[in-house]
C-alpha cells in the first residue's frame, strides 16, 4: 500500500489573514484623513456595512432569503433610542441589550422562518417587518411614530469620549464595532460550525443524513444574524441620536438585499464592498441627479446580476485569478 | 439481544390510495451483506427513506440494534449508527472534497456547532477525514472542488460521506449507478473492503455484483416482500424467476 500523504497545509491556512484584507481595514484610518469632511457619511457606510454583514451571515452563508431583515435593525435602533431617552445613556450596554432584543426577536421568528421553502421565507420575514413598522408607528407614546423617537442623549463611551459635532468619536465607535464584530464573524465562518452552514446552503438535504440537526444550525445563524442586526440599528441611534420610523421600512430591507446582491454574498467582504459602492453611488449620483439616481442604480444592479455574478467581489476574484497564476495565488 | 441490526416490523407507506409500502418486516443480521433487489417502481428507495427517517411511515416499527427508531428524526438515526448514501448524489459542489469529509466527520465528532476555532484547528477531524480519503483512494484530489471531479469520483466521496459517520449499518442506494463497469468494481472492491462488522443493506440492479457481494437477498416486488434467502436459494426461487429475473437468471 503507497502511502499518499495529504496536505492538510491549504485546510489549515484557510482562516489566515490575507494581506489585501489587512490592506481592506486600512481604509478607515485612511478614510478618517482623506476626508474629513465626511465623517457623516462614512460612519453611515460603517453602520450600514454592519447590517449587510449580518444579511451576508443568514442569507450569503445559510441560504435564507429575507426580505425584512429591517425587522432586526429597526428593534436594535428602538431598543438602543428608548434607553437612551430614559436616562441609559451608556453606548455599550446600549448596544448589548440591542443586541439581545433583536437576538431574542431573532430566534422567536426563526421558528417560523425555517418552516418554509424560499417564497414562504420571503413572505413571513416580510410579514414580521410590516407588523412592527406598524407597531412602531401606532404606538405613538413610546415611539414618536412618524415623527421619530427624539431625545436620546448619549454618555462619552468608557465614561471618556463624548459623542461630537462633527463625528469623530461616532465615526472611530462605529469603526471600530464593526471591525470587531466583523472579526467575530469571520471566525464564526472559518469554524466547523460555519462550515455545517455552507453545507446545508448547498445541500439542505443531506446534511440530516451526516447527523446535523439542521433546524437547530440554521436556527443559532439567524438569531446571530438578527443579534448583528440589531447592533447596527443600535449603533444608528446612538450616532445619530435619532430613531425614524424607516428604520423599520420595506425600502430598507429591500435596499439591503441589493447592496448584498451588488456586493457579492457569501464572502463577507461582499457586503463591505457592496456598501462602499452603493453609498458613494448614492452619494455621487444623487448629487448629480436627486431625482432620478435610482435609475443609474437600477442599471448597475441588473448589469452586475446578468454579467457579474457575485457581484463586485466576484469580478475583484477574477481580475486577481487572471493577474495572478493560480500555483502563486493559492500557496 | 437480537441477532439483528437492523429490523422492521409491518412498516407500511402510503401516499394517498398508493401503498408503496406494505407490511415489510424485514430482519437484517449483524454484520450482514444483504442485498435489497426488486423491478422498478418496487419501492425499495422508498423503503430506505422509512429506515433512515426521510419519510415517516403510515404504520409499523422500524427497530435500529433493538432499539425502536421509528419517532426519531433522521440525524438523531446517524447518530445511532445508521447512514446511507444516495441513488443520485447530493453532494457539496463548492466545497472541496477534504472540507466535505471534515465536514461530515465534525457532525459525527459533535463538533458541528463549535463556533470559534476554526475548521483546520480540530486536528482530529482533520486527521480522519484524510485517513478516509486516502483509504478510498481520494488523496490526490482532496484540494479539487467537488463539483470539479468525475461523477465515478464523486461517487465515492458519496460513500465517504456516509463512511465517516462510523456507521454500525450503512445503507448504499445504488453506490453505482451511473458509474462505467471499468470504475464500478474498483468501487466494490473499496465497499467489499470495509470491516465485517459494518452492516451494509444494498440496493442494486447489477445482478453480478449483487450476487457476488451479498450473503442475503430480499426480493420486494410492489412494495410487499416476495421472499428472502441466500444468493442461491434467490437464484433458484421459481417464484422470483417468474416476477422479476424472468429467465436470464445466472450465478
Amino acid at each position: 500500500m503507497s502511502i499518499v500523504s495529504i496536505d492538510l497545509a491549504p485546510l489549515q491556512r484557510a482562516d489566515r489573514w490575507r494581506v489585501a484584507e489587512w490592506a481592506f481595514w486600512l481604509l478607515p484610518v485612511l478614510g478618517y484623513f482623506v476626508f474629513p469632511d465626511n465623517l457623516v457619511l462614512l460612519t453611515q457606510i460603517a453602520i450600514t456595512a454592519l447590517f449587510c454583514l449580518s444579511l451576508d451571515l443568514i442569507l450569503g452563508y445559510a441560504g435564507i432569503v429575507s426580505l425584512g431583515h429591517a425587522a432586526f435593525f429597526g428593534l436594535g435602533a428602538y431598543t438602543a433610542g428608548l434607553l437612551a431617552s430614559h436616562g441609559w445613556g451608556e453606548p455599550l450596554s446600549g448596544l448589548a441589550v440591542a443586541a439581545l432584543a433583536s437576538g431574542v426577536l431573532g430566534f422567536i421568528t426563526s421558528l417560523l422562518v425555517l418552516r418554509g421553502a424560499d417564497l414562504t421565507r420571503l413572505m413571513v420575514t416580510l410579514g414580521v417587518a410590516m407588523m412592527l413598522f406598524e407597531l412602531a408607528n401606532k404606538l405613538t407614546f413610546i415611539t414618536g411614530g412618524v415623527d421619530g423617537l427624539q431625545g436620546i442623549e448619549m454618555k462619552p463611551i468608557f465614561g471618556t469620549f463624548g459623542f461630537d459635532m462633527v463625528g469623530k468619536t461616532a465615526y472611530w465607535y462605529s469603526m471600530v464595532v464593526l471591525f470587531l464584530m466583523f472579526w467575530a464573524a469571520r471566525k464564526l465562518v472559518h469554524s466547523p460550525f460555519g462550515l455545517s452552514i455552507k453545507g446545508i446552503r448547498l445541500n439542505v438535504a443531506r446534511m440530516p443524513a451526516l447527523g446535523a440537526p439542521v433546524n437547530a444550525r440554521l436556527a443559532a445563524i439567524y438569531t446571530i444574524g438578527a443579534a448583528y442586526a440589531g447592533v447596527a440599528g443600535a449603533l444608528m441611534a446612538q450616532t445619530t441620536q435619532f430613531v425614524a420610523l424607516d428604520v423599520l421600512s420595506f425600502n430598507r430591507s429591500a435596499e439591503l438585499l441589493l447592496i448584498l446582491v451588488l456586493g457579492g454574498s457569501g464572502s463577507l467582504y461582499g457586503a463591505m464592498l457592496g456598501t462602499i459602492v452603493f453609498m458613494a453611488a448614492h452619494h455621487v449620483l444623487s448629487d448629480m441627479n436627486p431625482e432620478y439616481w435610482q435609475f443609474w442604480l437600477g442599471a448597475m444592479l441588473m448589469l452586475i446580476v446578468l454579467f457579474a455574478r457575485d457581484g463586485v467581489m466576484g469580478g475583484l476574484r477574477t481580475a486577481a485569478a487572471r493577474l495572478v497564476p493560480r500555483k502563486l495565488a493559492a500557496p | 439481544m437480537s441477532p439483528y441490526a437492523l429490523q422492521t416490523k409491518g412498516l407500511v407507506k402510503k401516499f394517498g390510495g398508493f401503498v408503496a409500502t406494505n407490511d415489510v418486516t424485514l430482519n437484517v443480521q449483524a454484520g450482514a451483506r444483504h442485498a435489497l433487489i426488486g423491478p422498478n417502481g418496487a419501492g425499495k428507495t422508498t423503503l430506505i427513506n422509512l429506515l433512515t427517517g426521510f419519510l415517516e411511515p403510515t404504520a409499523g416499527q422500524v427497530i435500529l440494534n433493538d432499539d425502536d427508531v421509528t419517532q426519531l428524526a433522521q440525524h438523531q438515526r446517524v447518530k445511532r449508527g445508521l447512514a446511507r448514501t444516495f441513488q443520485i448524489n447530493r453532494l457539496f459542489a463548492e466545497l472541496t472534497v477534504l472540507e466535505s469529509v471534515v465536514l461530515a466527520v465534525n457532525e459525527r465528532l459533535g463538533l458541528g456547532a463549535r463556533f470559534f476555532k476554526p475548521v483546520g484547528a480540530h486536528t482530529q477531524a482533520v486527521q480522519e477525514a484524510a485517513e478516509l480519503l486516502h483509504t478510498l483512494r481520494l488523496a490526490d484530489v482532496a484540494h479539487e472542488q467537488t463539483r470539479s471531479l468525475a461523477y465515478g469520483k464523486q461517487r465515492l466521496i458519496e460513500i465517504a460521506l456516509a463512511l465517516a459517520a462510523k456507521p454500525k449499518v450503512l445503507l448504499l442506494d445504488e453506490p453505482a449507478a451511473g458509474v462505467p463497469t471499468s470504475e464500478s468494481r474498483e468501487l466494490f472492491a473499496s465497499i467489499a473492503a470495509l470491516p465485517r462488522d459494518v452492516t451494509i443493506l444494498l440496493i442494486e440492479h447489477d445482478m453480478d455484483l449483487v450476487f457476488r457481494f451479498a450473503d442475503q437477498i430480499s426480493v420486494l416486488v410492489s412494495g410487499a416482500l416476495l421472499t428472502q434467502g441466500t444468493p442461491d436459494q434467490i437464484a433458484n426461487d421459481p417464484k422470483v424467476k417468474e416476477v422479476y429475473l424472468g429467465e436470464t437468471v445466472h450465478g
